[in-house]
């Protein structure tokens, strides 16, 4: 029950969108990732597991472009440029790209939204970000990708502190989505939400990530939320990637030690 | 001269190996070689837990072997589905092979009749025209039309694998893997189901199933792969 992968003729893509080597980070003697390399294509979701403290935050952040590794290289397929070492680029440059090609879902939607703006300005602020002038389309874009993601069109002009978490979460994916961006990571997208609401946001999500061919990088401690969404995974434990691979063949045939505890201490209901 | 084989399965090994008790391995065969041709379909054959379901799987690519190819028809190319990157085994999974577990892995909120049509839709299938073939497929598996608005969550075991039955059959695989595809069924929806494993042979699938089912074994298998003997013999 995989979301299609971006290439429909049997033929697959060969320049990654996103290509990390050795990428390694640490908080002064602390480590926080260490070596981390893979190649991420047009389409694909990779799902980063592990528990708290096993580095997949850190890792996200830097590849994300808000930490900058302490060593190692992340090239990213720049429209007209091909893979660009992003250490290369200018502040301004990287500032272009992450609000023109790429999105970032937070786990807390607080981080991700102006609270202090309505709904509708929200998602218009994003395209306004990267040129968009005219009034009357930034609000029909704004009231499109509220109903896409399932909120009424007569909360348009609503604070999102109005809205319940769920309601949030949707919200910041709209605001995040509507630039049409290649790349989106997410942290934990699902967390701290009810079952229900859990279920709401994934099916959104699924068919959203299929629908636009995106690919992304999705932190998640939730092998449920990681088997609906990702094409493959990474399992980290201690800031290092211990197995990675197919996601049904790490969750149904596990070989790293870590990852056989981290499946089978899944509670089943 | 015989067609070239859609399924070839070369000197396979797998095991497991659980660190939780020491490192414990637990061989379930080795050197395992099968060839399936168009129109075929092998049945595995032994006693539970013998390996056929893990065979099974390492043909899918869930399991992954110690050792040996999984060769798989996919266009002009075979592919090793044992050493094949994960976008390519996907790409396999969604044009050249097909799976039906032994259960069926609801979504929450996906409607009966999308579950049966999105394999098809992936591929590039009209939605429209992927749905009337979901509906034509579970209208034969005798799922009642109030049902295929609804996720199948709440169905009952036997409606979620016919629906699952359904999605294993949307789009015409060349290569089909069927894991007890009647074991919860009555009598008249084995027979529904032996009839659409029939019709996939005609028109040239390379079948490979577990049937525990003695009459649709002998009803839909060409030959018969006994594991036990192959375990032996290698």
């Amino acid at each position: 029950m995989m979301p299609a992968v971006a290439f429909a003729d049997g033929a697959l893509e060969d320049t990654p969108l996103l290509s990390v080597r050795g990428l390694s980070y640490h908080y002064g003697r602390q480590l926080g990732c260490r070596d981390v390399s893979f190649d991420l294509y047009p389409g694909e979701v990779l799902g980063i597991v592990g528990e708290s403290g096993s580095g997949k935050t850190t890792l996200l952040s830097c590849l994300s472009g808000r930490l900058p590794p302490g060593s190692g290289s992340i090239h990213y397929d720049m429209a007209g440029h091909g893979l660009t070492d992003l250490a290369g680029l200018s502040e301004s440059e990287l500032r272009v790209l992450m609000r023109s090609d790429w999105g970032i879902v937070h786990q807390t939607p607080r981080d991700g939204l102006r609270m202090g703006v309505s709904a509708g300005a929200n998602i218009g602020e994003r395209l306004m970000a990267i040129g968009a002038r005219h009034y009357g389309e930034i609000r029909a874009a704004a009231l499109d990708w509220l109903a896409r993601v399932e909120i009424p069109a007569n909360r348009i002009d609503h604070l999102p502190q109005s809205f319940s978490g769920g309601m949030q979460q949707r919200l910041q994916i709209a605001r995040n989505l509507v630039n049409k961006p290649r790349l989106v990571f997410m942290d934990e997208p699902t967390g701290g939400l009810d079952v229900s609401v859990q279920a709401k946001l994934l099916d959104l999500l699924r068919g959203l990530v299929s629908e636009l061919g995106l690919s992304v990088v999705l932190v998640t401690h939730d092998l449920a939320v990681a088997r609906l969404l990702a094409h493959r995974l990474m399992v980290m434990k201690s800031g290092e990637v211990v197995e990675s691979g197919l996601t049904d063949q790490v969750l149904d045939d596990p070989h790293h030690p870590y990852s056989q505890l981290l499946v089978s201490s899944v509670l089943q209901v | 001269m015989m067609a070239d084989p859609v399924i070839e399965v070369v000197d396979l090994a797998k095991s497991f190996t659980i660190h939780a008790r020491d490192g414990l391995t637990i061989a379930v065969f080795n050197g395992l070689s099968l060839h399936v041709r168009a129109g075929e379909c092998v049945a595995l054959h032994g006693p539970s837990g013998s390996g056929k379901s893990t065979l099974l799987r390492a043909l899918y690519a869930n399991y992954k072997p110690d050792r040996g190819q999984v060769l798989v028809r996919h266009g002009q190319n075979l592919v090793d589905m044992a050493s094949a990157s994960p976008r390519e085994v996907l790409a396999v999974r969604r044009l050249s092979l097909g799976y039906v577990s032994q259960f069926l892995r609801v979504i929450p909120r996906v409607p009966a009749l999308d579950v049966v049509a999105q394999p098809a839709i992936d591929l590039g299938t009209d939605p429209n025209a992927a749905r009337d073939k979901a509906a034509a497929l579970l209208t034969r598996l005798r799922i009642a039309e109030r049902l295929w608005r609804l996720p199948p969550a709440t169905f009952s075991g036997g409606e979620q694998q016919r629906v699952n039955i359904a999605r294993g059959f949307s789009v015409d695989y060349p290569a089909l893997l069927l894991d007890e595809p009647t074991a919860s069924l009555d009598a008249e929806n084995r027979a529904t189901v032996g009839d659409l494993i029939l019709e996939a042979r005609e028109r040239g699938a390379a079948i490979v199933g577990i049937f525990h089912d003695a009459e649709i074994r002998e009803r839909v298998s060409t030959s018969i792969f006994d594991i036990q003997s192959a375990k032996r013999a290698a």
